[in-house]
């Protein structure tokens, strides 16, 4: 995992130890899965948009789509299924570069963001704000958005002490999580029926209330992490790889890049979790399976847009899967993740870095 | 640590007549123990008298209302006390078959996969016995256990206590989205499991908790009699073998043992964490890391943990209460914390 990432040379990557594979042949590679996912994704929408949950007229789909306007038909497309699939990206991408920025600095494909505590930070935020304030809205996603970055930060703090801040960040993620958990437990027991349904949907992670306002609000915050912020964390990060005394040595403040790090990464998958609900395993998923598929060690634009396609499929199988029975789409990424979980946990310590 | 080590290593003689700090330290247990019985009985949203305590106990009346409070806490404390030998002897042996300080039923996610377990069976099979619960409770902890330790144990280093810990929290992310899934399509299990699913003792009548101890008991058998092999292995696996055990056998023994107890512990009181991470620490401190005092001093102390957990709980914040599985969180994260904080160089990380 120490390997320089090769579509962004830099002068120290002869330092790296392993060099199993040409650099060109590497990015080539990672070209060829880009295309295959962003080909995977255009299919899957298209499928989705003709055979939602309702299957509608080709034809008139084919007229919505060239913009005419169709009563019933415009609506479904335009109000509906372009909204869930635009969010579904966007969430996608986030929590795939979220869980990847983490696995890659900690060196461990386990350390996702769902499984160190920051994921439940959001959900015992939101779920907090849902039973207790009664918030329905936006300040929900405030809230779902400031719990995650306040664990992140508590997380940081309780790890960030010598060198060995990626095992501790871990543990103590975990034992965060842990109590979370139980307080999401507890607020979930005290709640009325109704109010505790709608918190366990919105737990499980769904596309359901997406429209374009929460599209372009997703929008606009990734891409401003992703352009502004991403570009010199990724360039920091290959330093932090070689290890820290060596990034200190090539001129790097350690501690401001790892908590920029930190911030980028909690960030990036907190705000999708803030408007769709933590979609199970994405973060954790994307970047392991987009190292797989390009054979390298995890890219991560890649990641992001393995994540987006994760989100994507799921929401045509949660549309498809059972005639009468609309799925969130958390459902489908957490039961059909579960099996991928386990060969993640095996490939990871086969290889020596789980841990 | 070192120095309360060395201070109760096994030393068969030279302790004269005076009673062995061991036995003592059992003793002292055995009496804190009794005390959070009482309080378990005295406490809660409304306090009673010791003599109406007694009363209840030993000449019930059931027009008395006072004696009635009694008799539902009597439910609890007797759960109170089930689980959490359950709990503190599966986490006393879990650390020692693993060798590994962060071991709990909670982080490895063995509650998860009970939990799981139970829901499908509700929700798929309507099983509502508590025999049929606790076989699906069994089958998921033991499925999970089998899962994590495997996975953690392929590669270079065997299963190190982060590999275990980080493979258990994964695990209860999925199987956590499983049991959510099932959950989501149902409202009546949901309204069901969300109660159970914290951690409680509350609600549950008392022949459950009477019913799951001959299971306690056998898990209990069966995991001290692995407490040499844990002695030994804790000299490292190549030690413990050449010492002539038979490790292998030993795990899977120890296992059964492990999953019966926390198998049982979550089918009737539902999923609670850092109990068995917690008391073999405390009580190392007692007795010292011989597992054969070790394993029975957790016996003792893991009732007293969950009892006083609920009693504070239910006094805390009247009319409501707090459920002990909160309690246990609220207590065993910062626990945790400072374990990993303090003690990481016995964490081999």
């Amino acid at each position: 995992m120490s390997q320089p990432t090769p579509n962004d040379p830099q002068p120290v990557a002869a330092k790296a130890p392993k060099a199993p594979a040409k650099p060109v042949a590497r990015k080539n590679r990672v070209l060829r899965t880009s295309l295959w996912m962003s080909l995977a994704i255009v299919v899957t929408v298209l499928a989705y948009l003709f055979w939602g949950r309702d299957r509608l007229p080709a034809t008139e789909v084919l007229q919505v789509l060239s913009g005419q306007s169709v009563p019933g038909t415009s609506f479904i497309i335009l109000s509906d299924r372009l909204p869930r699939v635009a969010v579904g990206a966007l969430a996608g991408a986030g929590l795939g570069i979220s869980g990847a920025l983490f696995q890659r600095w900690l060196g461990n494909p386990l350390a996702s963001p769902d499984v160190i505590g920051v994921g439940y930070g959001a959900s015992a935020a939101a779920v907090l704000a849902m039973l207790i304030l009664g918030y329905n809205d936006w300040k929900l996603n405030v809230f779902a958005l400031a719990g995650g970055l306040i664990v992140a930060a508590v997380i940081y703090w309780l790890s960030a002490s010598g060198k060995r801040t990626g095992p501790r960040l871990i543990l103590a993620g975990l034992a965060i999580g842990a109590m979370l958990q139980a307080l999401i437990q507890y607020l979930l027991s005290r709640a009325e029926m109704n109010t505790a349904s709608d918190a366990m949907h919105w737990l499980t992670g769904s596309l359901s209330s997406s429209n374009w306002n929460s599209a372009l609000i997703l929008l606009i915050s990734l891409a401003v992490l992703g352009v502004f912020l991403l570009p010199f964390v990724l360039r920091q990060l290959k330093m932090l790889e070689l290890g820290e005394d060596s990034a200190a040595a090539l001129g790097v403040n350690v501690n401001q890049a790892r908590i920029l790090l930190v911030f980028v990464a909690v960030a990036m998958g907190a705000i999708p979790i803030a408007i769709t609900g933590p979609l199970a395993f994405v973060a954790f998923l994307a970047g392991p399976i987009s190292a797989a598929l390009s054979r390298g060690p995890i890219n991560i634009p890649l990641a992001g847009l393995t994540g987006a396609t994760l989100v994507i499929v799921a929401n045509f199988f949660a549309a498809n899967l059972f005639a009468d029975l609309a799925l969130p789409v958390g459902v489908i990424t957490g039961a059909f993740g579960a099996p991928f979980l386990i060969w993640i946990l095996v490939r990871a310590n086969s290889t020596g870095s789980g841990a | 640590m070192t120095a309360t080590e060395s201070m109760t290593r096994p030393t068969p003689a030279a302790t004269g007549y005076r009673l062995p700090r061991k036995v003592l330290a059992l003793l002292i247990l055995a009496v804190f123990l009794l005390v959070a019985i009482v309080a378990s009985l005295l406490f809660g949203a409304r306090s009673v008298s010791l003599s109406t305590v007694s009363d209840a106990l030993w000449h019930f009346d059931p027009n008395n209302g006072d004696q009635g409070v009694v008799a539902s806490r009597f439910a609890r404390t007797v759960g109170g006390i089930v689980v959490g030998a359950a709990l503190g002897l599966a986490g006393a042996g879990l650390q020692g078959l693993t060798r590994n300080p962060l071991a709990d039923t909670g982080i490895l996610g063995l509650n998860a996969g009970s939990s799981m377990s139970v829901v499908l069976a509700i929700a798929l099979f309507g099983v509502s016995s508590l025999t049929g619960i606790m076989v699906a409770a069994f089958i998921g902890a033991a499925v999970v256990m089998i899962l994590v330790y495997v996975v953690a144990s392929v590669g270079r280093d065997g299963a190190t206590p982060i590999k275990l810990a980080l493979g258990g929290a994964a695990m209860a992310v999925g199987v956590g989205a499983i049991t959510n899934a099932i959950l989501m399509v149902s409202d009546s299990t949901l309204d069901q499991f969300r109660k159970w699913q914290v951690g409680t003792l509350s609600s549950t009548p008392v022949e459950t908790f009477i019913g799951a101890i001959p299971m306690v008991v056998i898990g209990a058998l069966i995991l001290l009699s692995t407490a040499r092999v844990s002695n030994a292995v804790a000299m490292g696996d190549d030690t413990a073998t050449a010492l002539g055990f038979n490790l292998g056998r030993a795990r899977l023994l120890g296992s059964i043992g492990v999953v019966i107890l926390a198998g049982t512990a979550t089918a009737v009181a539902g999923p609670i964490a850092f109990v068995g991470l917690m008391i073999p620490h405390a009580v190392r401190l007692l007795v010292g890391s011989d597992y054969r005092w070790l394993m029975p001093a957790s016996l003792l102390a893991g009732p007293i943990l969950l009892l006083v957990a609920d009693t504070v709980g239910r006094v805390i914040a009247p009319p409501s209460e707090i459920q002990v599985g909160v309690m246990c969180a609220l207590i065993g994260g910062p626990l945790f914390i400072l374990m990993m904080r303090s003690g990481m160089k016995s964490v081999s990380l």
